[in-house]
């Protein structure tokens, strides 16, 4: 047991010179190549165009994770790893069920509604 | 009579100090973005309320984004340099580093405060539509942890000045490079879905 807590303050991985430029020239791609598609107009699909560029947004937050974080799943015995899933996992219910549930109440409850019931009196 | 068995540790054992910080303190990153989930979903919710008001393609400025988003991937790298020399014992190189990654930060938070600055002077502030009550809140909540990481940056380079890079020191500076990281990291989101998305 009291090895395991001895090591624990001592294996933090904190990267090298090489580890932090890698990180950063993949967020300067990652970073350029959105930009620059909206930019310049996008594709011809709006909805292509988003989604390429929240591909992107996702693949670089798993960059910085990754080397300037240096988030593994041996980091803190793993604790580290658990509590940013637990966090993901609510962002992800959170935001999803927000949007989805107003924009139902936002289609189908619109004050146009109540004109329309009127009429049909 | 017999002692009752224990399947816990009874023996004392020790904790080495600030053993647990770093978890400690990235627990409280990960509430800090259960907080930011929350603006980005009123965000989401709000944004397309415009109130007949202005919208993102008549206010938001892609270029003076995209020099901000520059300015923090830049602090964001000489952070990591600042870390690096404070773990080789090399107190010099390390504040050398922390004034670059200060510059870099105030500098984004002076472009915010002047695109602040502009949108409200055009008429177009908080208080115009929802839209803009999400933005200002966002982003401005952004801002000011961007604010209060300066300051504390300001701080630490004082505590290495006067302390030396010792123990205490080297773990303040591993939390607010945790701290600084995942600004970036939020910033990521901020130029992606308020910013990027709303201007196609």
């Amino acid at each position: 047991m009291s090895e395991i807590h001895a090591s624990g303050a001592a294996h933090h991985d904190h990267g090298t010179h090489a580890s932090y430029a890698t990180g950063f020239a993949l967020s300067v791609v990652l970073t350029a190549l959105p930009f620059g598609l909206v930019m310049l107009g996008g594709f011809a699909s709006p909805v292509v165009t988003a989604l390429t560029v929240v591909g992107f947004a996702v693949v670089q937050i798993v960059v910085h994770m990754v080397f300037f974080l240096h988030m593994t799943s041996r980091a803190e015995e793993g604790w580290s790893m658990l509590a940013m899933i637990f966090t993901a996992v609510i962002v992800v219910i959170m935001l999803s069920g927000s949007l989805w549930v107003m924009y139902h109440l936002n289609t189908n409850m619109m004050p146009q509604m109540s004109h329309d019931l009127e009429n049909m009196q | 009579m017999t002692a009752p068995s224990t399947f816990w540790q009874t023996e004392p054992h020790d904790h080495p100090e600030g053993s647990s910080t770093a978890l400690g303190f990235w627990v409280y990153l990960m509430s800090d973005c259960l907080m930011f989930a929350v603006l980005f979903a009123a965000y989401g919710v709000l944004g397309g309320n415009l109130a007949a008001g202005p919208g993102p393609k008549d206010l938001f400025d892609l270029n003076l984004v995209a020099v901000n988003t520059a300015m923090l991937l830049l602090s964001s790298i000489t952070y990591g340099f600042a870390l690096l020399a404070a773990y080789q014992g090399r107190q010099r190189a390390t504040l050398v580093w922390l004034l670059v990654t200060l510059g870099f930060g105030l500098a984004f938070l002076g472009i915010e405060l002047t695109e602040f600055a502009h949108l409200i002077a055009e008429g177009a502030g908080p208080q115009r539509s929802a839209f803009l009550s999400a933005f200002f809140a966002l982003v401005g909540t952004h801002g000011l942890h961007v604010a209060f990481g300066s300051i504390w940056l300001v701080t630490l380079m004082v505590q290495v000045l006067q302390k030396g890079l010792i123990a205490a020191n080297l773990r303040r500076l591993l939390c607010l490079s945790m701290f600084w990281h995942f600004l970036d990291v939020v910033w990521i989101g901020v130029f992606t879905f308020v910013y990027l998305v709303r201007m196609i």
